[in-house]
């Protein structure tokens, strides 16, 4: 035979599922909480994203090409963390932010550390981070009004200051405050009863539910998610463990410590639908880099993501915990996966005296 | 259904109906056969010609040595032409005896044997050795062997591996309708053999002609029970059918014996009924020659020692650009450097793909997906066990498991970023198994 034959070790057939595909499929079930991002905060959420997304894309480029390495944005991680991080955004804030945003984390947390494979946290949320720290009151202030709803997800004549209370969980939390709070005048607390039966009223859940709320740009609208959830997991992209793990625990732990009248008085619906749970249960936690390879390192993963964000959203000092829950367990991940090594097939009836 | 299933597994393409429905065709005996004196798993036989003698079909040319090691014997008649090195299948030049084919297909006497009911153990368990009989599924180990457990472990499970889960390969398929009946019998000559209690054929769900005639022939309840196993590759693998049909697991670094069971395949099956009624070697076995890049796939009954070119030419010769050339299926299989290799007793099937198909994409870097993980039937962390292999680390990646893998290939067939990890772990096996040599000598 005449034609030179290729020579490798089996297997000789591979998936059609590459890189490549994974990031596209991620991408397509970003789009519907992308319009409504649009929809709800308007063409500025648009230009967000897409600043936030020029600017990882180039970052990874010119890197790159500084290091001499091969260019790899075609395999779109980039475009990903790009829209992550825009997503994780007040609807108001400068158009720079983005780009200081995604340059520090394409250029510091990823390629840095080598590239895609080698990050140890999530690039995106690590942006988000910086930008917290840096700037705050842009974080937490730069808040836009939904174009259909109002910020806190109920009417707003409760005579509460609209931009404090921005997002349904602030007004959760500054309610709970009084509630605690030995020295708050009468009007207070009856004010903050009546905010917080209003929060977990019908009306909110259903704002809740389709995004009619105040909060960054992709994190409002539980339905868009949860429809990008489901296309992930129609073409098989991200696994049940992680997220089912996370808004578990998160449920769980909301109806025993969440409510105000004692243990199990919680509003499970409104804790699982606020905040950002949802996009990060279902995008960022279950960034495959940064979270563990191993079965059980994965439902561990989630379930201490889901205890972290109550301890926050409950005892700590903000208002909302996902990021900072997902950032820690990040770092954690390199112990779970030594932690938890699957049992072998056979290990369970091991025979010491061959080994 | 046994729905219950192993740990893991994926689902490649099986392009079975290339040549599922096509009947074993006879090859003509080839003009020169190159029988190489190592064709199993253990030490390779002894020549036992010269060049220049003459041998007929089943003249023991190769006579076992060691414990583990079979005989070898002529699959045409004529003269021994050279004894020398030639290239095999599994990669290495391999001592083979060369014979020219004088035509006359003249039969070396057989042994003569007592009618298979009134045999002994040791006298079939005989008879199978001196037949040359290996595992045909692939993994080539010697049958006598498989079948003369240590006294502490009886075996009490006999099963007839007719999953055939490697994607193209249809000579067992084949095999299961065209010799139901043998297969049958020499399956019972194994429980005979084992004194076991209980029988199963397995059978994967995607042949249900090959079930439905094997449920028919077993109805008489004479031990064998049919199991129609899910589609899912590697149930046909030793480990995974035990675990699927028994729940019984073979301990790490253990043999299915250590549960009691024994797995046999089913051509394996029907060359044992030869051995023990006719005392006829194992001179010839089916293949199945498929692949895009064959003009007509067929299954072939063929010669041990057939250059695979002639197997080819039989199927209407190549189509199209050639890019490789695999002896055995897609997902274990071994890429060959050229179609002059033999047909050994492991040779199931002979694949050739387009070079469009033969691609070998570049690998990336590992983005930790986990696929691997969840798909490895030995529940192994293969990026892990890649990672220490890569830098060397050879005492952690076999804590972590190197020495379970069996090769199966659903790791790398999964791997988004078409990492070689079978590649690493063949590699990596080596060297321990080189260094466990090394401290034994020493
Ligand atoms: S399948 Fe490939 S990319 Fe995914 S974890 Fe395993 S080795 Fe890494
Ligand atoms: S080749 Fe080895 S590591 Fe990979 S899936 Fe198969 S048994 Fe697991």
């Amino acid at each position: 035979m005449e034609a030179r034959l290729i020579v490798s070790t089996s297997p000789h057939v591979r998936t059609d599922q590459d890189v490549q595909t994974i990031m596209f499929q991620v991408v397509v079930a970003l789009m519907p909480a992308l319009v409504g991002a649009i929809f709800f905060f308007g063409v500025r959420a648009l230009w967000l994203t897409l600043i936030s997304v020029a600017t990882a894309v180039a970052t990874e480029a010119l890197v790159q090409w500084l290091r001499r390495k091969p260019i790899t944005i075609a395999d779109g991680s980039a475009v990903v963390t790009g829209i992550l991080l825009a997503f994780n955004l007040p609807g108001k804030t400068p158009l720079w932010l983005p780009v200081v945003g995604s340059f520090f984390a394409i250029a510091i947390v990823k390629q840095l550390f080598g590239g895609l494979g080698y990050n140890v946290i999530n690039p995106a949320l690590a942006g988000r981070a910086l930008l917290m720290a840096s700037w705050p009151v842009h974080m937490t202030a730069d808040w836009a009004a939904p174009s259909r709803g109002v910020m806190s997800g109920i009417a707003q004549d409760l005579g509460l200051d609209a931009v404090t209370t921005a997002t349904p969980l602030n007004l959760f939390k500054m309610s709970k405050q009084v509630l605690s709070d030995p020295n708050a005048l009468a009007g207070q607390v009856e004010e903050a009863r009546v905010a917080l039966a209003a929060l977990g009223s019908r009306g909110t859940l259903v704002n809740l539910f389709w995004g009619n709320v105040g909060g960054c740009i992709g994190e409002t609208s539980a339905v868009l998610l949860l429809l990008g959830a489901l296309w992930l997991f129609y073409k098989r992209i991200i696994e049940w463990r992680i997220p089912v793990s996370y808004v578990g625990t998160v449920l769980v732990l909301a109806w025993v410590a969440g409510g105000t009248e004692g243990l199990f008085s919680g509003n499970v619906l409104f804790h699982a639908m606020s905040g950002g749970l949802l996009l990060g249960a279902i995008f960022m936690a279950t960034d495959m880099v940064t979270s563990p390879v191993t079965p059980n390192g994965r439902i561990i993963f989630g379930v201490g993501c889901g205890v972290l964000t109550m301890l926050i959203r409950l005892v700590g000092g903000y208002p909302e915990g996902v990021s900072y829950s997902i950032l820690l367990m990040n770092a954690a991940t390199p112990l779970l996966d030594r932690w938890t090594r699957p049992k072998k097939l056979g290990e369970r009836t091991l025979m010491k005296a061959s080994q | 259904m046994w729905r219950r299933g192993f740990p893991g597994g994926t689902h490649p393409h099986y392009h079975k109906d290339l040549s599922s429905g096509k009947a074993i065709e006879e090859l003509a005996a080839p003009e020169e056969a190159v029988i190489p004196l190592h064709q199993h798993t253990g030490a390779p036989s002894e020549p036992i010609v010269k060049v220049g003698d003459r041998v007929r079909v089943g003249t023991k040319i190769g006579e076992a040595a060691g414990a583990i090691s079979v005989p070898t014997h002529s699959s045409i008649a004529g003269e021994v032409k050279k004894i020398e090195p030639r290239p095999h299948p599994l990669g290495a030049n391999i001592l083979s005896v060369v014979i020219a084919n004088d035509g006359s297909d003249e039969e070396e006497e057989k042994a003569v044997l007592k009618p298979a009911a009134e045999q002994t153990r040791e006298e079939m368990i005989g008879a199978i050795k001196e037949a040359g009989i290996v595992g045909l599924g692939g993994a080539a180990f010697p049958t006598f062997f498989k079948l003369s457990p240590p006294k502490d472990y009886p075996v009490d499970t006999v099963i007839l591996n007719g999953a055939e889960c490697e994607p193209y390969l249809t000579a067992d398929h084949r095999l299961m309708l065209e010799h139901a009946e043998e297969i049958v019998q020499g399956g019972k000559i194994i429980m005979k053999v084992l004194d076991a209690r209980q029988g199963f054929i397995a059978i994967e769900e995607n042949k249900p002609d090959a079930i439905a005639l094997m449920e028919k022939l077993v109805a008489g309840g004479n031990g064998f029970r049919v199991a129609e196993m899910p589609e899912r590759y590697p149930q046909g693998a030793e480990k995974q059918l035990i675990k699927a049909l028994l729940r019984r697991e073979v301990p790490c670094g253990g043999l299915p014996f250590h549960v009691g069971t024994l797995v046999q395949n089913v051509g394996t099956a029907l060359a044992i009924y030869e051995a023990v009624t006719e005392g006829r070697p194992l001179t010839r076995r089916v293949a199945t020659v498929t692949g895009s890049a064959v003009a007509e796939p067929k299954n072939l009954m063929v010669r041990i020692g057939t250059p695979v070119a002639q197997l080819i030419e039989a199927c209407g010769g190549y189509r199209g650009e050639v890019g490789k050339l695999i002896v055995g299926g897609p997902m274990m299989g071994l890429a060959q450097f050229t179609d002059e290799v033999p047909v050994i007793k492991g040779t199931s099937g002979i694949l050739v793909l387009t070079e469009e198909e033969a691609v070998v994409p570049d690998p990336e870097p590992c983005i930790r997906c986990a696929r691997c993980v969840d798909t490895c039937p030995m529940r192994l962390v293969p990026c892990t066990i890649q990672d220490y292999v890569e830098y060397g680390l050879l005492d952690e990646a076999t804590d972590w498991g190197l020495m379970d893998c069996i090769e199966c290939g659903c790791c790398a067939f999964v791997c988004p970023a078409r990492r070689r990890l079978v590649g690493f772990f063949k590699y990596g096996k080596a060297l321990v198994m080189e260094r466990r040599k090394k401290s034994a000598a020493s």
